[in-house]
This record gives structure tokens, sequence and C-alpha cells, in this order.
């Protein structure tokens, strides 16, 4: 008995098909599945989710980036292990590479050269780890943000979104790690550059510092320690995690675009086998072949060009890898100098405030985003469908102002490559950068709520008055107006298929028993809170208030026909009208 | 010095043919034998000429450089102390305005944070005047001589040796401000340090040795003349090397990096997930058989 | 993952966890559109259309796969390079198969998923994420009679001590950690010396050749090391080798300028530092140790390329801009009797980056 035969679909699932999917009889898989059965017992398991329901949606597949750029980065990793050294010891590179040949390196500067140079494929290789480290951390932030503004990370998924956190961290860290390893100019200047936040630390900076170095820096221990770091601790962990997040992702199963037959009940989509695995496998290969393009075609970290690492040398535009751009733009526009010295011992906030403080104070934030939200709103519920931005307009607009204040950070980060290539004064754009950094994130808030209003209100109109259509109609005494047209009903649906926001009341709640709920602090700011959050927002229509619009619209239609009152433009919505007050539809 | 130290291997070997040698010999005596015969009479006229050549210098100069500089070269202070309308040019020899005037920085344009290389104003011989009548005014470098950056007369071995030793001098004292790969870099307000692409090996060399607006000196007691024929090589040689690694989008270091990383990358990627996901054309018709 | 229980899959069983004050919606939920069908489902011609695309995609992927090991036998990397429009061909063309071939193979998939495979919709229920209330009391129940059985709760010495004891044991594994600075290598009293000393020469970076004061020019900028950074029979300083070497050459770093005497202006206690305009300071930047040499001759002030502090040389290398809090630490200068320069003393405060216990050790 095979597998698929046993397998009753029915009861998982129900198709929009006009026929079921069809099961085969036994052939050789299902002879090979039931040899596997008998010894593993996979049935079971295996019967639900290999036609577990996946939905169909571009921004879905954003993780799915991060994943296989994941994969391609072990393949390509594990090549590089085969040659490189991650020693400090000292050689005379005597190489292909003919502008170094005779310079003294170390070992692992040197094994980087010699898989560039004199490894078929290695270039290609190293090429293509760099690139797929870029995508893979550039991919998660991606994924990130589409989560957040989503409202994809509400209950019961709160969890999930710490971890893709931690591991928008590690995956940072293991760049670091990873790129700092060919000891070449750049990478030991970043180094450098650690070594100096080290020792930033208050009490056990300096300290710190020799542990990690194995003395004064730089020693000749850093090298082989990173590559530890890099190669087996934190990809043991990220693998752990990231097998964790797949496996909440499975078990909550994913979250879906509200739309006709699409509720907080089901999930609408296609099975993992065959068409979703076919998806995500072809965009595998999609993801790896990008990377290998780039590999052959973009030049990245020519650590030949740098030389190696001398503590002596330093080149201009020394920048780290995009993703530590911003704590190191922060860096870069911190006033002159905040150090103080403090009973004898000094104290440097211009380098704890950017790289200390502030970097970690973000991610704590970012991960206790979810749990804010559910403590304001006090949502207890499940949440499957996803929002679209507009309709969680404040938490729309956090999201945006932290990404401007990211944004500015990282811009700050290459400040001389913009003076350079826009011809202006690294010092001006300085200036403007330190006043933008707190000003930027508050203007992008305000102007990304406002937005987000409108947009609603947009969105109400349509559901109220129809859709502009492009008509436009002359009346007998030459008004003009554009015709509106209903929209369809899936469309209105979809437009509605969202909650109600509703504005908590401190001490207003009484319980069952009619006794009033205390009033406490935390409540008080709590409602603040959700006012703060919610008062704004625009709310979906009521089923009396479509009904009347919807009548009044061909009683309006009726009216101008018959030339009841002068054609204002408006005969065919009701714009006339909600420029008074008397239509109480758009505010709540 | 292990910098020294080497055993093997030629430079470029893959730029040259069996018959390369042969045509680099036969071309070498070429050029020498008419830049001899273009060279020779100038030189024997050369004494008569000088005095000619500064007296159209100072021509060219009070018609074009007097204004900022002083009808003698002395310089123009503005009403702030210490500020300058055009430096004094006493004592920066020849060299200085071979480079400046050579490179089309000068005569400005339009005052600024720095003069950029532009269009060059005036032809070679003015050029020469120029720095003939400046050079007259107070002994300073004077204009190099090709042989003075140029490998020729190198082994094989010693050329290698040189491009190398110019490569960790260049690291040392010029990546700070040109970048690693010569592609120039920001300065304080407003200033920028010039790609070095495509410059030629005589006005790198009077850089170095004249220090032109706010580049530091590297006199032949700071970076002796081999030295700098040294970092001149190099910069020649990598400009020579095939990029193994594909294009190099602008040779910036990982700002740009970050830059396409976000564009060919994300971008393509989210753009294969967009048309993964989108919906494929519908029939009208229905399925008969089912 | 067999959470999936469908005895509490039901719509109903998750209507629980929606609150009931949830008012009616406005407008009714339409259901899932019909399915209609793909002209690959219903035109046999469309069909074999689409296949013969996968099919081609998959072969060209295939020659693309052969290519690569065309390209990977043919062109030669190492001492002879082979290039391609000023591009190296190994790595391009490495590149451009498997990237092609990866490509077609991925492109090919998703083109039979979207054409070829079945693409009816299906619908999964949802399951709420807790677990059924009886499971929960179940699993309460099951955890305290582990607990009773244990007895831990009823013994505290027991329970105490073992807590104890496993808590002890985070110091053994702290305390492992000590030598990855072994011994006298976790001194950092060392950052507050450098190998400079009385009547060491200042010689030029890379060629290790002493400077000789006459030579130097106003405007020039000279990236310097100490002598013993390059050990001569001549010069007698003893070989450094290793982490030591490293460490002093990345504390010794030194930048040279001249300047006209009158712009420097004169800082307290230093007024025998300088030679005659020649004045020296530390390379390495306070802010977090990037080496700067980005100087300008004619404002004397130096950049740091990683976070633009700007100190003015003639000042006592002030901080004028960006984020660094101290001026460089400036190295005191003489000249010896042949004319070269050499240093008066180490420097009189510790170089580089600020730290803790820097103040106590100046």
């Amino acid at each position: 008995m095979s597998t698929d035969s046993r397998l009753d679909t029915s009861k998982i699932a129900t198709t929009n098909g006009t026929s079921a999917a069809t099961t085969s009889k036994p052939g050789a898989a299902g002879s090979l599945a039931t040899w596997a059965d008998d010894r593993l017992g996979l049935a079971a398991a295996m019967k639900k989710n290999l036609r577990k329901v996946f939905p169909d949606h571009w921004s879905f597949m954003l993780g799915e980036i991060a994943l296989w750029s994941f994969v391609v980065l072990l393949l390509t990793g594990v090549f590089l292990t085969l040659w490189f050294n991650p020693s400090m010891g000292h050689v005379t590179y005597e190489g292909s590479y003919d502008q170094l040949r005779g310079v003294g390196m170390s070992e692992s500067m040197s094994s980087t050269l010699h898989i560039s140079f004199d490894v078929r494929g290695g270039l290609l290789m190293r090429q293509m780890h760099h690139w797929a480290a870029m995508i893979f951390v550039a991919s998660m932030m991606v994924h990130l943000l589409r989560v957040a503004f989503t409202g994809a990370y509400r209950k019961p998924r709160e969890l999930n979104w710490v971890i893709g956190c931690v591991l928008l961290l590690l995956g940072t860290l293991e760049g670091f790690t990873g790129y700092s390893l060919p000891d070449d100019l750049l990478s030991g200047t970043g180094v450098r550059a650690a070594d100096g936040f080290l020792k930033a630390t208050p009490v056990a900076g300096a300290y710190m510092s020799f542990l990690l170095f194995g003395g004064e820096f730089p020693g000749e221990s850093i090298i082989p320690r990173l590559y530890i770091i890099h190669v087996l601790l934190i990809p043991g962990i990220l693998l752990a995690l990231i097998a964790a997040h797949m496996l909440l992702l499975v078990y909550h199963k994913h979250t879906q675009w509200p739309g006709p037959g699409r509720t907080e009940q089901n999930v609408v989509g296609y099975p993992m086998l065959p068409v979703y695995a076919a998806k995500a496998g072809g965009f595998f290969f999609m993801v790896f072949g990008v990377i290998a393009l780039m590999g052959g075609l973009l030049s990245i970290n020519p650590v030949w060009k740098f030389g190696p690492y001398d503590p002596t040398k330093v080149t201009a535009g020394s920048q780290p890898d995009w993703y530590m751009g911003w704590p190191d733009g922060l860096l870069r526009i911190m006033p002159t100098g905040w150090e103080s010295v403090i009973f004898g011992y000094t104290i440097s906030w211009n380098v704890m405030l950017p790289i200390l403080i502030v970097p970690p104070l973000m991610l704590v934030v970012l991960m206790l985003l979810p749990f804010l939200e559910g403590w304001i709103t006090g949502d207890k519920r499940d949440h499957h469908l996803l929002q679209r931005p507009r309709n969680a307009p404040t938490r729309t607009a956090v999201m945006v102002a932290l990404m401007t204040f990211y944004g500015l950070a990282w811009a700050a980060g290459g400040n001389d490559i913009i003076a350079i290539k826009l011809h202006a004064s690294i010092n001006q754009i300085t200036y403007f950068m330190r006043v933008a950094i707190f000003l930027g994130p508050i203007l992008a808030f305000w102007i990304t709520r406002r937005w987000c209003i409108s947009l609603q209100r947009h969105d109400n109109d349509k559901l109220l008055h129809g859709y502009e259509t492009g008509i436009i109609t002359r009346s007998p005494d030459g008004a003009y107006a554009e015709r509106h047209l209903p929209i369809s009903e899936s469309a209105a649906y979809t437009l509605t298929a969202r909650d109600r926001d509703e504005v908590f009341h401190a001490g207003g709640d009484t319980d069952a028993a009619g006794v009033a709920a205390p009033n406490s602090r935390s409540e008080r700011v709590r409602a603040r809170l959700s006012s703060w959050m919610y008062s704004n927002n625009v709310q979906k229509p009521t089923r009396a208030e479509l009904e009347a619009a919807h009548h009044h619209a061909e009683h309006e239609a009726e009216l101008t026909s018959g030339l009841d009152h002068p054609v204002d433009g408006h005969q065919f919505d009701d714009h006339r009208l909600r420029d008074t007050d008397e239509v109480p539809l758009r505010d709540h | 010095m292990r910098l020294l130290n080497r055993t093997a291997g030629r430079l470029s070997r893959h730029r040259r043919g069996p018959l390369a040698g042969l045509v680099v010999l036969l071309l070498g005596l070429l050029i020498s034998g008419s830049l001899y015969t273009a060279l020779a009479p100038a030189q024997a006229q050369n004494q008569a000429s000088e005095t000619d050549q500064v007296a159209q210098g100072k021509e060219l100069f009070l018609a074009s450089c007097a204004f900022c500089h002083g009808k003698n070269g002395e310089g123009v202070p503005t009403v702030r102390d210490g500020y300058q309308l055009g430096p004094s040019l006493v004592g920066v020899g020849a060299a200085a305005v071979d480079f400046q005037v050579g490179t089309g920085r000068m005569p400005l344009a339009s005052p600024g944070a720095q003069a950029p290389r532009k269009k060059v104003a005036f032809n070679d011989e003015e050029v020469a005047a120029l720095a003939a009548y400046v050079a007259s005014l107070a002994p300073g470098p004077a204009i190099p001589n090709e042989s003075d950056y140029s490998l020729e007369g190198l082994s094989e071995d010693e050329r290698d040796e040189a491009i190398t030793r110019g490569g960790q001098i260049f690291l040392t004292n010029c990546t700070a401000c040109h970048n690693f790969n010569g592609a120039g870099g920001a300065m304080p307000r407003g200033g920028y340090a010039p790609s070095l692409h495509g410059v030629e090996g005589k006005y790198i060399f009077e850089a170095l040795l004249t220090g032109p607006q706010n580049m530091p000196n590297f006199s032949n007691g700071n970076l002796s003349p081999e030295e700098k024929r040294d970092v001149i090589a190099y910069l020649g040689s990598i400009q020579d090397t095939p990029e193994y690694a594909g294009f190099t989008l602008g040779g910036l270091g990982p700002v740009s990096e970050g830059l396409f990383a976000w564009l060919v990358g994300i971008g393509g990627l989210v753009g294969g997930a967009v048309w993964i996901a989108s919906h494929t054309t519908r029939s009208k018709k229905s399925k008969v058989d089912a | 993952m067999s959470n999936d229980n469908l005895s509490d899959n039901t719509p109903a069983a998750y209507e629980s966890h929606v609150p009931a004050h949830r008012e009616a919606e406005p407008i009714a939920d339409p259901g899932l559109p019909p399915h209609t069908w793909r002209p690959t489902d219903v035109d046999p011609k469309a069909e074999k259309r689409a296949e013969r695309q996968v099919a081609a995609m998959f072969i060209a992927a295939m020659i693309s796969a052969v290519l690569f090991v065309v390209a990977y036998f043919s062109f030669e990397v190492g001492d002879n390079w082979d290039t391609f429009a000023g591009l190296g061909a190994s790595t391009l063309t490495l590149g451009v198969t498997l990237g092609v071939s990866l490509l077609l193979i991925g492109i090919g998939i998703i083109h039979l998923a979207r054409k070829l495979m079945a693409d009816a919709e299906m619908v999964e229920m949802r399951h709420p994420a807790a677990s059924p209330q009886e499971d929960r009391d179940a699993t309460v129940a099951a955890l305290n009679a582990g607990l009773d059985e244990a007895g831990i709760g009823r013994r505290p010495l027991v329970r105490n001590t073992m807590i104890g004891a496993v808590g002890v044991l985070g110091l053994p594994a702290v305390v492992l950690l000590r030598d990855l600075a072994p011994g006298s290598a976790l001194d950092v009293g060392r950052l507050a010396h450098t190998i400079w000393e009385p009547g060491m020469r200042l010689v030029r970076d890379v060629v290790g050749t002493p400077i000789l004061a006459s030579e130097i020019e106003i405007g020039d900028l000279i990236n310097g090391a100490p002598e013993a950074m390059f050990p001569t029979e001549e010069n007698g300083y003893p070989e450094l080798e290793g982490a030591e070497e490293q460490s002093e050459k990345a504390k010794g770093a030194i930048i040279i300028v001249r300047m006209d005497p009158d712009d420097i202006i004169p800082a307290k206690g230093r007024e025998k530092w300088t030679v005659d305009g020649i004045i020296c300071y530390s390379k390495i930047c306070t802010h977090v140790g990037c080496p700067i040499s980005l100087y300008e001759r004619t404002t004397h002030h130096v950049l740091c390329p990683c976070h633009q502090s700007t100190f003015d040389l003639a000042d006592a290398a002030k901080v004028v801009f960006g984020p660094a809090a101290r001026p460089l630490p400036q190295l005191p200068i003489k000249v010896d009797e042949e004319g070269y320069l050499v240093a008066q003393s180490d420097f009189t405060e510790p170089i580089g980056a600020s730290y803790w216990q820097r103040e106590k050790q100046s």
C-alpha cells in the first residue's frame, strides 16, 4: 500500500479546481516510500505536509532569497576552506600575482591570493561567496521589512520575529568575521577599528581587546579565532535558528493576503508538492545563478589591490561592507570631542554611543516591536491575514522612520564617496547628517502617516463611490464631471477585509460584574498610546453606510438627470456633499 | 628587506608573445633615433633660445597669470591676513608650472575648493615658455626627463622588483588620499584627491615633486627619484593588468559593491520573485474532458 | 510537524479564538473565485509548446554546464592568465556559464510549474497555535507529577546545592578563557609605551632609510617609522618577530611634516619638540586607531579616511572636525650629530584609541 493511496486529501484540503488532485497507482516512487516508511514511519507526518498549502505572493519569497543565498554560502564556503589557510604566520608571497611577489604577508592573505590567482574557479568562488554574503544580509532585511509592514509579526508569530532578528544580527557578525579573514589592508583596517570599539568599553575594554587578540593588537591569533567563529560557531547557530524559523513557519502556516475565500481560518494557495516545491526549487537555482553571474562579472573585494594588512597603511574609502555601514555612519557624524574623564578613567562617548549603545538598542527595539504593539492594542487574537501597510498607518510610519534613521546613518557611512561623486564637501554632508538624523525620522513618520491615512480615505471613496473611470461627461449646462463606477464585488470585499481599530480606553471598561477596572498608571499610558496609534485612522464603512452611499449615488444620478439643481460636476459621486459635514462616512 | 627577496617570475608575461621582444627592440630603436634627430639641433640652439623663451614666457605670464600671482610672480595677498588670491611662484620651479598649466589646472577658471583638471589652455611651446620664465625667478624643481620616470634600461627582474616596491610605497604614501586603485578620494571642505587613472608619468612625478595645491610634497629628499619612478611604474602596471575579477564598479571599495548588491542582486531577485508569483495568462475556454 | 490535529482543525474550534463582538462584515465574502484554465490546460498546442520551451531551457542549461567544463580546462590562470576584453577569461567564462546554466534550470522549473503543473488552488484549514485545553491540562499534570516524584521541591537542601553546583561550574568555563591572552600577554600596560626611545632615528616607512633634516622641504609629508623596525647589522637593533613586530609597528608609525616655523602655534612645553618647522606626530588616529596621513599642506590639516576626524598639525594636532576627542600624540624630535632626525623620547602619552585606564597610564 503506497503512501499516496493512504493520503486522504479530502480531510485536509479542498480545491477550487473541478477535480480533486488525482492519486496514481503505486509505482517505483510508491514502493520506495513503502520501504522507507516500514523503517522510519514517516507517512504519518508526510501525509499532511506533502500537500501543505503555501500562499503565492512575490513578497513571500524574499525570505527565500536569504535561505538560498545561505545555501550558496555553505557551498562556496566549503570550496574556499579547501585552500584557505587561516594563519597569521609570516610568509613571502611567491605566487602568480606580479605586483605583490616578494612582499611579506600572512599565510591567510597568501592563501587568499592563491585561491584568487592559482586555483581555477577560485576567484569566482571567492566573489560568489562575498556577493552571496551581501545578498544574504540584504534579503534578510527586505524580508524583515515585508514582515513588519504587513503586520505578519503579530500573534502568534512574535517569537519567529525575534528569531529572525537574531538571524539578522548573526548574519551581520558572520559577514564581518568573514570579510576580515583575508587579512588584507581594508579588512585589517576594519579589525583595527573593531579593536578601538572594544577598547572603548568601560572598565574591561582593554582586557577584552587583549583577550580577543591574544595580546596586544594585532597579535597572531585574531585570524584563526575569527575563522573558527566564521566557519563553525556562527554557521552552526545560524543553521539551528534557520531550522527553528522554518519549523515555526510550517507550524503556524504562512500568512496570506485577505481576499475572496481567504480568511483567518484558512490558507489558500498551491500545495507544497508539486507547485510550491517547483517554484521554491526553481528560485534556488535562480538565486544561485544570479550570484554566479555577479561572481563572474563584477569584481568584489580585490584584496590584491589592497595588499596585505600593514598597521601603518590605509586607503581612502575605508568602509566596511554595506551592512556594517550604518554604525560606521553614526561614528562619522558624532560631534568632536565627546569623551569624558571621570576620576581619571576615560569614557569614550564618541565610540560607545554609535557602536556599543545605539545599534544594540535598535536591535532590542526591533525585537520588541510586536510585543509593544500587542500591549498597546491589547489584541490577543491570532492573526493570519496580512494588513496592507496603509491600514496600519502608525506602524508603517514607525517603520519608515526607523528606515529613514537607518538610511541616513548608512549614507553618512559613505559620506566620502558621496562627497567625491556629488562634488560636495564631507564637512557639509556631515553637518547635514548630524541634524537630519534627528529630523529625518520625525518628518518621515509624519509624512508616512498622513499618506497612509489619505490612502485609506481613497479606499473608502472607492468602496462608497466607485472608481474613477476617466470618462468625462458634460451636462446640458456645460459642467464637466468624471463618471464613477462601482468596483467589483471581490475588489470591494478585499478592501473591507480588515479589522476595525479599537482605541483602548483606560478605566472605561467594566468587567462582567460591572466593577470598574483599576485605572492604573500603565493603563493610562496604554490608553494614550492606543489613541496615538489608532485615533486618526480611517475605518472601513459599515454595511449601512455602504448601502446608503450606493442608494445615494443612484438618487443623485436621478436628480441630476432631472436637473433638479445645477450640475456641479459631482453628480456621480458626492464630493460636493462630503465637503460639508453632513455625511458621516469618512471620519470616525 | 624581505621585499627584495624574489626568486622567480616576470611581470605580465601574458601580455607578450614570442615576437614582442623583437618588436619592442625595433620600436625602441626607431623612437630613439627619431627623438635624436628631433632634439639634437634644439640642444645646439639651447643657449641662444633660452632668453627668448623666458621673454615669451613673461609675456604670457603677464597676460594670463599676473592677475592672481602678481606681476613678478610674488603672489597677491587678500584683505584677510594669511590668505592669498594667488600664491607666490618664486621658487616653485618649472616642474610646478608644467604640472599646473600642462594639465590644464591653471589658469583657474573660477575660484573654488580646488583647481580641477581641464582642457589645456596653452600649447606645449607656451607651457615651456611659462615654465622657463617662472624657473628664472628663483631656482626650483626642474621638469623631469623621461628617463627619471621610466623603467628603461632595467633588467626584467629589476623592473618587477621596482614595481613591487612601488606598490608598497604607493600603499604607504598615496592610497590614504588617492585610494587603493588610484581612483581618488575626498578631502576636507570639498577638496578631493583626484583620480590617477591615465595621468602621465611626468605629471605624477611633478606632482610628487612640487605638491600642487593642498597635496604635500614628496621632494627628492623625502621620496627619492627612484622611489617616485617605482610608484609611477606600479600605477602603470595596475592599469595594464587585466581585471581578473570582472568589472571594477569604479574601484571605490565596499560602497559601490554594496550598491550593486542591492541594485543588481536584490533588485534582480525580487524581480524574479515577482515573475514567479505573477498570474499566468488564462484561457476563456474550459477543459472539456476533465 | 505532526501538530495538525485534524479534530481541532475545524473552523468552529478556531472561531472560538475570535472575539464575539466582531460585527457583521459590510460585504459578505464572495468565496474563492472559480478556477479558470490556462491555455496550456485546454490547448494541446500550447501545452506542447510549453513542454518544448521547458525542455529547451534544460538542454541549454546542459550545454552551458558543459561549456563550464570546457572553459575550466581551456583558460589558464596563475602565471599566464588568459584575458577576454581586458577581463580575466577564466573567472568571466566560468561565472557566466555556471550562472546561465543555473538560471536556465531555475527558469525552466518555474516555467514548468507555471504552465504545466496543476495550478488549482487548494484550501487548507488553519489551527490555533495554542494546544487544546485538555492537552495543556494533561501536560501541566504530567509536569507536576514528575516534579512531585522527583521530590526536589520538598528537599530544599538538595535543590539549592544542586543549583549552586551547576552555577559554580560557570567559573571554570570563564576561567578557562583567561589564557586567550596567556600570562603577560594580558598586560594592558603595554598600550602606554611604544618602541620609540631617546636617540632612535626616524626612518622612511617601507624603505627604512634615515631622514636628513636638511633634505626635507616645506610642504613635505613623510610616512615614517622607528628605525628599530628596520634592524640591520649597522644600527644594531634586534630583529623583531611575529606578534611583537606587528604590535610595535602598529604603535610606532609616525607622520613627519615640515611647515614654515612661523605657522606652528607653539604648545606649552613643546617649544623644543620640533626641528626648524619639522614636526612629528603619531600616525594613529585617537578615535579608533586608523593610520592617517591625508595631509593638506596649506591648511596643515590631516584627515582620517575612516571617520574623517581632522587634526590641525600646526596647532598641536588639535581636533578641528570629526568624532575624535584628543589631539594626535606628538613625538619630540631633534637632529643627531650627522643631521638625521631622531626621537628625544618615547611618546609622552598612549597613542591611538582611548581606553578606560588611559589617563592613569599617561
